[in-house]
């Protein structure tokens, strides 16, 4: 059983998720690097998919990496580059490797990449994909041909609490959740309102779903208007950035909205842990990490 | 002859209405009568994460969310409750063999309900 399943579904622990950094070079030692600055603060940590539509090192290829060198990896799959075969050899690839949590999202579109002028795929949905993968899990493909023995996952996927349609968002949810996903880790939100409209909604249904919330370490205003503009379905009010922007020191200031965001969401109901990206890259997770009253694994 | 024929009429009549892009497994009636085929994406179960505060589509930003105005629709549209009811079901990946051929025959043919052996395993028969 995966670390992040057993602390999940065992335990009431405040659970830590993270990105691990695209790959574009660097080899093993960056790996290493990267392991190693992370694993002391994070349960496990998501090997992305080509994110924002950018080429990088395979998903699969760097949970395998991540792996090797000792942290637990949440291989995601999106379904903007590969077909349901793709998919399907992913899912096998990371059973072939014992890599144990998977995490199917939509994906951002080509256009949102650097490579706009590519192909976009999404022969099947996020929500097919969290399917297809509990039925890999009774021992059959898609097509129904054997799987023998049948792969054990983990099943995680993505919602957007803070998108329109934001009542539809909790609909959504409890949808992934019969599809088979165990875990959601949420997208940025910087509104502390609809969040707790979405936790409350779905926990009231669905008690056992856990909730990640992710929130976002960054320095300055300009990085919140850079999220609010750039970044699809993500939107920071405009009085937040005016927050941070009218502040003395503005990167204390984002370092006390970031903490004020972490604890209410904390203590919203089904949120079990929270998915942290760090934009600040100097020493600020070590004290947001005592803040939140965690000290380092192993 | 029919089986010719259809596809024109069908096609004749749904596009200037919905936009339709002959998938051939017609979702209509549980989308709020909008057709998800529309969407850049072609997601079947819903929006994705990247909707615009204003409503509008991640990919066509002058577009509005084909899911946002399908589950306004939904809302607000008479509809029969069950078609309402559907709106949440568990739509299974498309099969790209129908495209291009008429909804209308393949529904009342049932083709339209064959899935791969291995969607029935969990999601039942339809």
């Amino acid at each position: 059983m995966s670390l992040l399943r057993d602390k999940l579904e065992n335990s009431n622990d405040t659970v830590f998720t993270a990105e691990f950094p695209s790959i574009d070079g660097g080899g093993m030692a960056s790996v290493v690097r990267d392991v190693a600055r992370l694993a002391p603060f994070f349960d496990a940590v998501n090997a992305t998919d080509n994110p924002a539509a950018h080429a990088h090192t395979s998903n699969t290829t760097t949970a395998i990496a991540m792996k090797m060198h000792g942290l637990e990896p949440i291989m995601q799959v999106v379904c903007r580059d590969k077909n349901r075969l793709a998919i399907q050899s992913d899912i096998m690839g990371a059973a072939l490797h014992g890599i144990e949590n998977v995490s199917l999202l939509t994906g951002d579109d080509v256009t949102a990449g650097d490579e706009p002028e590519a192909r976009r795929v999404f022969d099947i949905d996020s929500i097919q994909a969290i399917n297809i993968t509990r039925i890999m899990m009774t021992g059959k493909y898609l097509s129904g041909r054997k799987i023998n023995p049948a792969p054990d996952f983990y099943i995680g996927a993505v919602e957007n609490a803070a998108a329109p349609p934001f009542d539809y968002r909790i609909e959504r949810a409890l949808k992934k959740h019969r599809a088979g996903a165990s875990f959601l880790q949420l997208q940025i939100c910087y509104h502390p309102d609809r969040l707790e409209a979405f936790c409350k909604g779905v926990a009231k249904i669905a008690p056992d779903l856990k909730l990640i919330p992710t929130i976002v370490l960054v320095k300055s205003a300009k990085a919140l208007g850079f999220m609010n503009e750039k970044v699809a379905g993500i939107n920071v009010p405009q009085q937040t950035i005016a927050r941070v922007a009218a502040a003395a020191d503005q990167a204390k200031e984002a370092y006390d909205l970031t903490l004020e965001l972490a604890r209410h969401a904390l203590t919203l109901p089904g949120v079990r842990g929270l998915h942290v990206t760090d934009f600040r890259h100097d020493d600020s997770l070590h004290s947001f990490m005592s803040d939140l009253g965690q000290r380092p694994r192993n | 002859m029919l089986k010719k024929l259809l596809p024109f009429v069908e096609h004749a009549i749904k596009k200037p209405v919905w936009d339709c892009r002959m998938c051939g497994q017609c979702v209509l009636h549980s989308t709020g009568m909008t057709c998800p085929m529309t969407c850049p994406k072609t997601l079947r179960n819903g929006p994705c994460g990247g909707v615009r505060e204003n409503g509008h589509c991640e990919v066509k930003p002058e577009m509005q969310c084909v899911w946002l105005k399908a589950y306004e629709r939904k809302v607000s549209l008479p509809m029969p409750t069950v078609w309402k009811d559907h709106f949440n079901e568990l739509r299974p990946p498309v099969d790209m063999r129908l495209a291009g051929t008429s909804s209308w025959v393949n529904l009342v043919t049932k083709r339209d309900q064959q899935t791969p052996a291995g969607w029935s395993v969990i999601n039942g028969a339809h």
